[in-house]
């Protein structure tokens, strides 16, 4: 199939023609440039949901649950699973669809499986623009799972509007160990495996840990100043405590629903309107616990929209977009240019040799290169 | 060089996936992408499977004896859909007499007890890169 094929197919919905969309996306082929501009205007459309947690939680198992739950309820879904790639020899293996039975050959339901290709954040480098091609393709819901994750794992929260964090019971002190991991992403938390001793336990746990972290200042999962969105000032959106500054300004109209949907989930003080995240006990080897979770997903996503949120995380999107591929296409250019004048050979000689130290070389590769 | 995708899949009522471990695990030392759908699958699941991983070569281990049946079934369903340039492989136990009918149906290699796991390898990247 050729790029007009593809994109003709496309737009008709054939599952073939995105597929092999995916397949250059992933790749970076010349195609996927003119791919990502013609699918790009019809994006923003889908609640992308991340799912991630420790090996062996359940996650793949869960999500075959969710994505049935979402058909009962009427939404096509899509799924994305990312497994790890071997650091020797390149190659994965991408075992995810074994426990994904229960939809796979439901029309309803598309699902691609993602090597990480040496990346370490939990998903691979594509998995954003294949998320763009589900999305602009018409998918309601797109389920994203991670690799088994532990404590660093965190860019599906950039990626996602509903991070789910999934745990199991017996973890006891590996709780503790997580505490500044995972655990501090999570709009909605799983305890799932809840069949097996301790899951009240570790809902305790995690409930505990979400108070201690909320009633903070500037605590987790805390969307500060709303005093200061309402009036339209520049505010920082920190829906983690761990973001950086993104500045943006929005005046807000927060409906009634939207805080009945804080009142629901707790907040420290009586008008704060921040996202308390409810924790779901689930069995999803038996399909217990999955109704509700997919309640709180979408309770999450109106949240999200009703109080203009869904707005702020498409700014936060695209300017992280913008400022990854400038920093790349940038980077890139100057080191061909340098490469290219013979500065980069001469100037790796000269710090290996110790005569010169690398940042006094790499400031005359900028000055020379890029004019700064 | 461009990553390749393999689906490695059971069809029918055949439970004996070691050997299509083994195979899955063959694959991913040589630096493939390895889809594996685990036991029990119908050819309608591993057709749908196929086309949305957009997998360059799908390798069926089959242990029970429906080869006959069931390969020539996902190859007209793979080719329904358009997806005629997909390289198939067949592997386990696969008796000599039956080979000419599974490479007339449409099967590039077929790989018996015994088979080089290196020769698998080598086969498959051969025509893969050939066929796409």
């Amino acid at each position: 199939m050729d790029l007009t094929t593809v994109l003709q197919r496309f737009q008709q919905g054939d599952r073939r023609a995105l597929a092999r969309a995916i397949t250059w996306v992933e790749n970076g082929t010349p195609e996927s440039g003119e791919l990502i501009r013609s699918t790009y205007p019809n994006t923003g459309r889908a609640h992308v949901i991340g799912i991630t947690g420790p090996p062996g939680a359940g996650k793949s198992t869960l999500v075959d649950r969710l994505a049935a739950r979402f058909r009962e309820l009427g939404q096509s879904v899509a799924i994305v699973a990312v497994d790890p790639t071997s650091p020797f020899s390149g190659g994965a293996i991408l075992g995810d669809r074994i426990r994904m039975q229960r939809t796979l050959t439901d029309p309803g339901v598309f699902m691609r499986s993602l090597a990480s290709r040496g990346h370490l954040g939990g998903i691979s480098i594509a998995t954003g623009d294949v998320v763009g091609l589900l999305d602009a393709f018409g998918f309601d819901v797109i389920l994203v799972e991670t690799v088994g994750a532990g404590q660093s794992e965190v860019e599906i929260m950039e990626l996602a509007h509903t991070t789910t964090v999934v745990l199991i019971p017996g973890m006891g002190d590996d709780i503790q160990a997580i505490k500044a991991g995972i655990l501090e992403i999570g709009d909605v938390f799983a305890v799932n495996k809840a069949d097996r001793d301790g899951a009240d336990r570790t809902v305790m746990e995690i409930e505990m840990m979400l108070d201690l972290g909320h009633m903070g200042e500037a605590g987790i999962n805390r969307w500060q100043g709303e005093a200061q969105i309402n009036s339209g000032a520049a505010q920082r959106l920190d829906r983690t405590g761990h973001h950086g500054h993104a500045d943006m300004s929005a005046a807000f109209t927060v409906s009634a629903s939207a805080r009945h949907a804080a009142d629901r989930h707790g907040t420290a003080n009586p008008g704060d309107l921040s996202w308390r995240p409810p924790v779901v006990k689930t069995t999803a080897k038996d399909g217990i616990g999955v109704e509700g979770l997919v309640d709180r997903m979408t309770q999450h996503l109106q949240f999200l929209r009703e109080t203009g949120r869904w707005e702020l995380l498409k700014q936060r999107d695209a300017a992280a977009k913008l400022r990854e591929l400038i920093t790349l296409r940038a980077a890139r250019t100057v080191l061909d240019r340098a490469a290219a004048a013979g500065d980069l050979a001469r100037l790796t000689g000269d710090v290996a040799a110790r005569t010169l130290d690398p940042y006094t070389a790499a400031e005359e590769v900028l000055q020379r290169h890029l004019g700064i | 060089m461009r990553k390749l995708r393999v689906l490695v899949a059971k069809l029918g009522l055949d439970a004996h996936d070691r050997g299509a471990k083994v195979v899955a695990r063959a694959y991913r030392d040589a630096g493939f992408e390895v889809i594996y759908t685990g036991i029990y699958q119908r050819p309608e699941a591993v057709a749908e499977a196929a086309i949305q991983e957009d997998v360059d070569i799908v390798a069926i281990s089959s242990l029970a004896g429906a080869h006959l049946t069931l390969i020539p079934q996902l190859i007209q369903l793979l080719r329904d859909q358009g997806a005629d340039d997909m390289l198939v492989l067949a592997g386990g136990v696969i008796p000599d007499e039956d080979v000419p009918d599974l490479i007339k149906a449409g099967v590039a290699g077929v790989f018996g007890p015994g088979s080089d796991l290196d020769e698998i390898i080598r086969f498959t990247r051969e025509r893969a890169t050939q066929e796409r």
